[in-house]
């Protein structure tokens, strides 16, 4: 039994290390966001979700041989070749074929700078109203809002 | 893409996580809050992602730490969970 | 609640844990989002189409600048969204609301800030006017430039910030950062072509097409800068004083 339990953990733990990872974060963002009595913790676990999230999806975008995805034209290996050649072919070389291997991809970026924007503006809004709460009932705690809310207390 | 700091850089982020809601005082959750988010903004900087760890600096670790902490001393600071 | 939260949060761990068996290898350049023909076309094309080396803020500000005037839309709708909640307009002319001492952080930081306060606010422009060519951006210089005014009502006392950046500036701002994106696609639908098509503008803008493109890039992202500032400084100023607006944190 153990080489092929050594085979299982071989394949599908190690390499996929980070996206367990990240699963259990979002898991941890969800229990705060369900079983927490308080409402600072309800909004804590809410953007601990989303960031988990965020990061589970720019992850997608990395490749091992790239790097950032701002195209350079004073990288090492420019200054290395206008050396050997004349002025007019260093011109040429800067119109040649991107390789696409060499940078990393950047849609994931673009839809995640939308996600963390919009992940502000809700937690603003949520804290705004938890005032708002705190204000008609005098505690942030859900339980005693509850009973607060019940017939019998004031509405 | 070092697989050693990304390790340890997510251990960090689960343990400020589990941290982070288990503390009675609101102010300190807040904080260790913060300390979330600059950890994420340091992983995806080393992944390659800049402006998407220029953006979660300056907004998570800047103004979401700072509205949640105004809150917080409107409020109270104790919770009971 | 407690017992039932854990079951909910097994039972989802589980499924999810059992599809990242399907995942490719974390960093494959051959995975199938890194290789499809949408990405490849933004890295490979980019340059030549835009003259704009930042793939990110070209694909943000000028292929997908739809949703980025909508993002803009996003961020006002909350600012108005915490005005709507929390202000409080009984309060604001009682004697009691004492605004004399209301002197912010001490001396120390005080006399930090008025040091450090410029060169906040240049880098912050700076951010903004080079997002073509270095991580930045309209978004991220908006926020640091919020930032900046969030950092003098901390240090000297928001009666002080209210002087230079009131509500009703505050407001003008935001709604001008809007018309500026707007009008400007709307520029572009009156010169003929379609809307936030930047291409038509190289009858007005200096430069052929390509760098047409490259500028109107520019003045939409300092339309996103002014409406992220004044919200940023607005949510602020309202969560910390409970919508009074009278002394600050």
């Amino acid at each position: 039994m153990d080489p092929i339990i050594a085979n299982f953990i071989e394949e599908n733990i190690v390499p996929k290390f980070n996206y367990w990872i990240y699963v259990i974060l979002m898991m941890i963002g969800l229990y705060a966001m369900i079983t927490k009595n308080n409402l600072i913790k309800k909004l804590i676990g809410m953007a601990i979700f989303q960031t988990a999230i965020i990061l589970f999806y720019v992850s997608i975008g990395v490749k091992e041989t790239g790097g950032i995805p701002i195209i350079s034209h004073h990288g090492p290996d420019h200054h290395q070749e206008a050396e050997v050649h004349s002025e007019e072919s260093s011109k040429n070389l800067k119109h040649n074929i991107i390789d696409k291997d060499k940078y990393a991809n950047p849609l994931p970026h673009v839809l995640m700078l939308t996600a963390i924007v919009v992940g502000v503006s809700t937690l603003g809004l949520a804290l705004a109203i938890s005032q708002r709460i705190h204000k008609s009932f005098g505690t942030l705690e859900e339980d005693e809002i509850l009973n607060e809310l019940r017939p019998g207390g004031h509405d | 893409m070092i697989w050693q700091f990304d390790i340890i850089i997510l251990i960090f982020l689960v343990v400020a996580a589990i941290v982070s809601l288990r503390l009675k005082d609101l102010l300190g959750a807040s904080m260790v809050f913060g300390i979330y988010s600059f950890l994420i903004c340091l992983l995806w900087a080393e992944m390659g992602a800049v402006d998407v760890a220029f953006t979660e600096a300056a907004v998570g670790a800047g103004v979401s730490t700072v509205i949640m902490i105004a809150t917080v001393f409107s409020t109270t600071r104790r919770s009971k969970d | 609640m407690k017992v039932f939260g854990l079951i909910a949060v097994f039972v989802v761990g589980l499924l999810l844990l059992s599809a990242t068996q399907d995942f490719p290898s974390w960093g494959d350049p051959r995975s199938a989002a890194s290789d499809g023909e949408v990405s490849s076309f933004y890295i490979e094309k980019t340059e030549s189409v835009t003259k704009v080396p930042n793939m990110v803020t070209a694909v943000l500000a000028d292929f997908r600048g739809y949703d980025t005037m909508f993002e803009t839309v996003v961020i006002f709708i909350a600012g108005i969204g915490i005005i709507a909640v929390l202000r409080n307009f009984e309060g604001t002319d009682s004697p009691s609301d004492n605004d004399n001492d209301d002197d912010g952080a001490g001396l120390l930081a005080r006399f930090t800030c008025s040091l450090i306060l410029p060169f906040i606010q240049i880098f912050a422009l700076y951010v903004v006017a080079h997002g073509h060519h270095s991580p930045g951006g309209g978004f991220q210089g908006g926020v640091m430039f919020g930032a900046s005014y969030i950092l003098l009502a901390l240090a000297f006392g928001l009666s002080k910030a209210k002087q230079l950046f009131s509500e009703r500036r505050t407001m003008i701002f935001a709604v001008i950062g809007i018309f500026i994106y707007v009008g400007w696609g709307v520029l572009c639908l009156l010169l003929g072509k379609e809307f936030l098509n930047y291409s038509v503008l190289d009858s007005i803008l200096p430069g052929d097409s390509m760098m047409a493109r490259s500028h109107s890039m520019l003045v939409v992202e300092i339309g996103v800068a002014f409406t992220v500032t004044a919200i940023m400084f607005s949510m602020y100023s309202n969560l910390s004083t409970r919508g009074r607006l009278s002394k600050g944190l």
